[in-house]
Formats: C-alpha cells, structure tokens, sequence
C-alpha cells in the first residue's frame, strides 16, 4: 500500500513546477491568457519540447505511456500554476478521442502533432439542449459517397476559438436520446458548412459554439458504436480535471493562509483571530478530503481488479467531493481575502473561476451525487 | 501508488473473518444488543478476543499484544465492524496498557498488564476536571508527598464507567511552576481506596456512563507513580495523537451505513421502500462519500506509519471529520426508524424496529459526546491550525 506519486511521476511535476516558478508569475499567466487566442503559442510549443504533452498517449503512438496516476500527477500542477494553455481540451480530449479512435490512419498521422503540439483540436460532444447528457445528440450526419454530412450545433467546445480540427459526435440512426447509433467524425474547422461563434469563458479560456451545415466528415469511430469510446475518453477527463482542481484548492488554500497573516485589521494580523482560523482549518480538511478521494480513485482505477461499475462509481463519487469542496474552498478563499478577494489584481479570483468551471463541466455536484446514487443504490 | 494489500495481508484477512465467524455467536450478538448493562456482556467478549490473543492490538508482542503491522490492524478493525462485534472498552487496552508498557517500569508492568489482557481490572481515565476540560493543563488535584505516600485532594469529571471500575489513571498536580504542563504526574489510585466517591451524572442517553470522581485524603503508594514526578504530562501527550486516530471510527461508521440501509430498505413508502426515495437517497450518499474519503484519508495515515513516520496533526483531521460523520450517521438512523427512535429502554421492546429505535435515540445522544471528548472538535481545530497552517 502506497499513496505517494512515484519517483519518476515526482520529477514530471517538479519540471512543471520550476518551470512555471521561472516562466510563469501571475502577470506572465495573465499576460498568456490576454492574447487573442486566450492562451501563449509558444508556451504550448515549450510544453511539447519539454514532453509533457505526450504523456498520457501510448508509446505505439509515440507517447510516454502514462496511465491515469501520470496524468494526474501532470495535471495537479497544471492546477498549481493556473495554466492557461489548453492542455486540457487539446491534450486530454481531442487527443485522448483521437487515441480510442480505430482510423489507425488518422491516428498515426495526427497525434504526433497533438504530441509535438503543433495540432489544435478541439472535442465538439454536448448540445445545448441535453445539458450534461451524452446521448442526447440531435446532430446528425448522413453518408455521403466517402464522408459523411454533418448538422447540427454543438456547444461550449474547448478550445473552439483555436482549433484546426474537431471531433463531433453526431447521430447516424436512433433517436435523439439514445445512447446507440452514435458516431464520431473528424471535421476541419475551417470546411464548408462550419460556423465558429466564440466566445470567452470565466476561466479565460477562448471557447466556441460550433454549426455545421452538411459539414463533409471523416468517419473515425464504428458506425453508430461511439458511445462507448467517448465514455472512456470521459474517465480520464474526469480524472485530469479533478487533479487540477486539487492543484488549485492546495494554492487558495496556502494563499489565504498567507494573506491573513499579513492583513492586519484592529492592530493585529487578522490570522490571529480564532474564527478565521477555524475557518482555514476546515478549508484544509475539504483539501485533505479532495485529495485523498483522488488518490483513492487513481488507486482503483489503476488496479485491474477493479470493475468497470465500481470505477464509475469512484468517478462519480470523486466528482462529487470535487465540486463540494471546491465551492467551500473557492468560497472561503474569497471571503477571507476581503475585499480584495473581489479584484482582478489578485490571483485567488482567478483560480477561483477556473474551479468554478471545472465543476461546471461535464456535470456539477447534483449530476454527478445523482449518478453515484444510481450506481450504488440502485442495484 | 496502490491500495493493494499484500498477499499475507490477505490470508490475514481471511483468519480474522474466520475467527468473528466462529467466535462472535449469536448467543453474544443477542446479549449485547439487548442488555441495558455494560460491563459482563463487555468482559465477555474481551476474554473471547484474550483466548485468541486479539485483545490488543496495540501492544507489543512481548507485552502479550499482538505485534500487527499498522495495515493488520486497520484489516481486524474492518472486519471487526463488517461482524458488527463490539470494540474493546478503551480504558485499560487503549489508554493506560500502553503508558504503562512505554514508561512504567518492570513491577509494574508485571502488576498490572496481565490483569489489563484478561479484563480482571476495569480501569477508568482520570484526566478532566470542574475547572479543566478543554484546557487540560488547568488540573488541580493535588499529590502531596507524605513518606511513601501520597494524599491526594481534589475532583474529577466525566470519568467514563468509573462505577464499574477498580482502578484509575489521573493527572494529578504535584508540582507548580510557571509552565503549568511541568508539574503533572501520572498516578495509578485503587478505586477501593478510603476517601474516593463516586457521584453519578445523569446524561442526556438515559444511560449511566459519566461521573464525578472525588479524592479526600486519598493515600497512594508512591509506587503507583508512573515513571518520573512531574513528568505525567508528556506522558499523556503520546498517546493522544493514537486515541484520536481510533476515535476516527471508519470501520464502525461503514458497519452503520450498511446496518441503516438495510433499515430504510425494510421501511416502506408510498413507491417502494424508504431506500427508492430520492431524498433519502442523496442523505445517504452526502455521507458516504464523505466516509469512503475519510477512508482513504485514513488510509494514508496509515501508510506513513507503516514506512515509520509517527502520526502528526492528520490525527485531529481523521478526529473531526470522523465523529462528524458519526453524528450524521447517528441522526440518519433515527430520520430511517421514524417515532420509535423515540423509545427508551432497549430492554423493553414490542417489535425489532422499537429495539433499533431505542437504541438509535441511545447512539444518538450519547453520539453528542463524541465531538466533544479527546479534546473537543474546537481544540483539534486550533491543534491544525497551529501545527499544519502555522497561525
């Protein structure tokens, strides 16, 4: 038994450590996420060079071959130092679909350059009017001669401002609700019949709400049998967003230690004040929460004893203390900053919002609290 | 990183399981269930576990305890719950056993240890007072040396099971110096002495478990004195950081939620059973995974203790969060039972239901305590504060 990040996983997070501690001040990271594109080019092309990117592909597609415990370790500290870049959308979802794809052909043309980071992808599943639900796709594509035309519109796509490429999910037989006859397309985002409406999030990242009007795509998963492949591509985004998450809880967490201690109020540093430490106190024991459910859930997901009903269940669980904790700890961090917790000069806002919008993604605490009861209560 | 358990760990698993299947007869599940009574259903069980050699955990091998690895222990304890055998009572196996075997010396270890194992002395835990709870160190019971003796002077409270008891462990004041922790000895008083009375205190459980313990010209021999005058507190201070990890209570609070879903699983309603309903569905899973993260976080305290580090500050966290999600389980039992949770006599029963009701409102009640005994969930807050955040 042991819940430590190995050797090898400790120097992958200390790389990105102390390159973010030279590279990457809270007005650098400012500065990245003010540019037209919401994100530094050439820090996403120092990502690649330095072998971060790679890490959660398989070595046959010339990755690290990282598993879930790798990509986590990566991602907390992508947390830590609020990156920007869209390592997440770029590295974690469109590559990560692009991995569970069967056109061996793309494949081997295109993750080299998600790897080497001169691809940008972006992952268009979820519509506007399913919410959090997957299966609820209304886009349809019909075979046409070689490809397939796609329409339909799709919303809030990461990445979508950037993207040169995207993965859609869309319906070739079924109804709207119906978790068969789905199935995944490759389309170039600048095609005919695809209209990019972006905009920018809370979290500063560029986004985009996709059209596509009998948009020509290549079809990269079995007919009507995607479901399944996004799932499992979903795990693993489930499992990289709550690792950041933690990496941002522990920063509010140690920034609103240090900013009561040198706040003074009534003569004193308001640290001093007992009601605030107690305070501080339970926003440590919602960390410690978040971060031991996440090394529980890598611990399970990583042992293949582990069944596929049990890993949801961990997932859903996971997700829920995330969001739980991340409100408290978002909440508190703001509050015992003051007024000052209100500007945009300080960092705790920001990271704030970024939490905010992991735990807007993909489901909130209710969506995710409802499928762990499913998967636990209901036999 | 994994969770694995070794494959001796597993074959250990398999001992115990079979042990609790064999030894924890329905004959003993019945009486303690059913009995308004505390010490012969307990001293019953305890000489069960002492034949096997499994009363104490905690102790060395050459103090007659079992020499388990951290992770062996944390597996006796699950299955312990998953049998929903009672846990031994603290006082002697937990609490005094271990400061005597660290820092008494032979003849008393030889004295008093054995009589612990075998359940033959019921021990008690002198340590608050009127004027000292939370801030401990405010003790007055004087100990004033007189020859080989010493008179003790003073009161205690709260002292759990005291009437059953033939001995008790205080913190007595035997010295006063500017740092109040300096001069605190641990002595050992026969409960038999002349000059000790034991005052009931009626709590809110209807149940008689705390008292007021009072010494008037109490003679101690000077034997009884553990390890070194005026050093009782650092003795004390050791073992806190182990009873707060126990007071964590995982295993037990697991064993709860199955034993309270299986109850709201009976319950009907107006579409199936009170477990299809959807608030009392989201009831449940706010608190279990809370409790499986308390586990984990348990179990990575355990993990640094296997690889030799000692249990710091974690201890208070698994303390907090432990006994609140013991009080929520104590209050999801008796929203599942309904208006028997009102009953109050476990002895006196019309249908199983009232029997789980009395002893919900029983759990409930004196489940209060828990976030208030080993030092309150406030104090372990300001433990955090100062040792992990630095304030």
């Amino acid at each position: 038994m042991n819940f430590e990040y190995s050797e090898e996983q400790k120097l992958l997070k200390e790389s990105i450590e102390r390159w973010a501690q030279d590279n990457y001040s809270f007005d650098q990271r400012n500065a990245s996420m003010n540019n037209d594109v919401g994100y530094s080019a050439e820090h996403y092309a120092t990502f690649a060079e330095l072998g971060w990117l790679s890490v959660p592909f398989a070595e046959d597609n010339g990755g690290y071959g990282g598993g879930v415990i790798d990509l986590a370790a990566i991602m907390e500290e992508f947390g830590r130092a609020l990156v920007v870049e869209p390592v997440f959308a770029n590295m974690v979802m469109f590559g990560g679909l692009l991995e569970q794809s069967n056109h061996a052909q793309l494949k081997a043309e295109l993750i080299p350059q998600v790897i080497d980071g001169s691809l940008m992808g972006g992952a268009a599943l979820y519509e506007a009017q399913a919410r959090f639900d997957l299966s609820n796709i209304a886009t349809t594509a019909k075979a046409d001669g070689e490809h397939y035309a796609i329409t339909g519109t799709k919303s809030v796509v990461l990445n979508g401002a950037s993207a040169q490429k995207l993965i859609v999910l869309a319906r070739t037989s079924g109804e709207q609700r119906d978790e068969a006859g789905l199935s995944l397309f490759l389309i170039d985002a600048d095609a005919a019949g695809v209209s990019i409406n972006r905009y920018p999030l809370m979290d500063g990242q560029q986004v985009a709400d996709v059209s596509f009007d009998n948009a020509s795509g290549v079809l990269i998963s079995e007919l009507g049998e995607a479901y399944g492949l996004v799932s499992r591509c979903m795990d693993r985004a489930q499992v990289a967003l709550c690792a950041e998450a933690v990496g941002i809880m522990e920063v509010l967490n140690r920034a609103t230690v240090e900013y009561t201690k040198t706040r003074k109020q009534f003569g004193v540093p308001i640290s001093t004040f007992q009601a605030l430490q107690h305070r501080m106190v339970d926003m440590f024991m919602s960390f410690e929460q978040a971060k031991s459910m996440l090394v529980g859930t890598l611990c399970e997901l990583s042992d293949p004893e582990t069944s596929a009903h049990d890993a949801q269940k961990m997932l859903a669980a996971l997700r829920t203390l995330i969001a739980k904790t991340g409100k408290h700890i978002g909440d508190e961090a703001i509050q015992l900053h003051g007024g000052m917790g209100m500007t945009e000069e300080m960092s705790v806002g920001h990271y704030v919002r970024r939490l905010m919008m992991i735990n807007l993604m993909f489901g909130d605490q209710g969506f995710y609290q409802k499928r762990f009861n499913q998967l636990a209560y209901q036999n | 990183m994994d969770n694995r358990f070794s494959s001796a760990d597993l074959e250990f698993q398999q001992e115990v399981r079979a042990f609790f299947a064999s030894e924890f007869t329905d004959e003993i599940k019945e009486l303690i269930a059913t009995s308004e009574e505390t010490k012969a259903p307990a001293v019953k069980w305890q000489k069960i576990l002492h034949k096997k050699g499994w009363v104490a955990p905690d102790w060395p091998e050459k103090f007659g305890g079992t020499g388990w690895s951290p992770v062996q222990k944390y597996i006796f304890e699950s299955e312990r719950c998953l049998a929903g055998a009672p846990d031994v009572v603290p006082f002697g196996l937990r609490m005094v056993g271990p400061v005597i075997f660290t820092f008494g010396n032979d003849e008393q270890q030889q004295r008093f240890l054995p009589r612990i194992l075998e359940s033959e002395d019921w021990w008690c835990q002198g340590y608050s007072e009127p004027g000292a709870g939370s801030d401990l160190a405010a003790l007055q019971t004087k100990a004033v040396r007189d020859g080989d003796d010493y008179i003790v002077n003073g009161a205690k409270i709260w002292t759990t099971y005291a009437q059953h008891a033939d001995w008790i462990f205080c913190l007595v004041r035997t010295g006063n110096f500017e740092k109040r922790q300096q001069g605190i000895s641990f002595l050992l008083i026969d409960m038999n002495s002349d000059g000790i009375q034991v005052n009931p205190i009626h709590t809110i459980d209807n149940h008689h478990s705390l008292n007021e313990v009072v010494f008037e010209n109490v003679r101690v021999p000077v034997e009884n004195l553990i390890g070194v005058e005026n050093q009782g507190w650092t003795y004390a201070k050791a073992l806190l950081a182990h009873e707060r990890t126990s007071i964590a209570g995982v295993a037990d609070s697991k064993r709860w939620l199955m034993d309270i879903k299986e109850i709201a699983k009976q319950q009907s309603n107006a579409d199936g059973t009170l477990f299809d309903d959807p608030l009392i569905q989201q009831r449940f899973s706010d608190i279990e995974i809370e409790l499986m993260a308390l586990e984990f976080m348990e179990l990575r305290v355990l993990a640094k203790l296997s690889s030799g580090e000692t249990p710091g500050p974690e201890s208070s966290l698994l303390k907090i969060k432990g006994t609140e999600i013991q009080q929520a389980l104590q209050e999801l039992r008796m929203q599942v039972i309904g208006a028997y949770s009102g009953s109050l006599r476990i002895d006196q029963f019309n249908n199983d239901l009232q029997q789980q009701g009395s002893y919900a409102r029983k759990e409930y009640m004196y489940g209060r305590a828990a976030t208030i005994y080993g030092g309150s969930n406030e104090v372990q807050r300001n433990v955090i504060a100062k040792a992990v955040l630095g304030l």
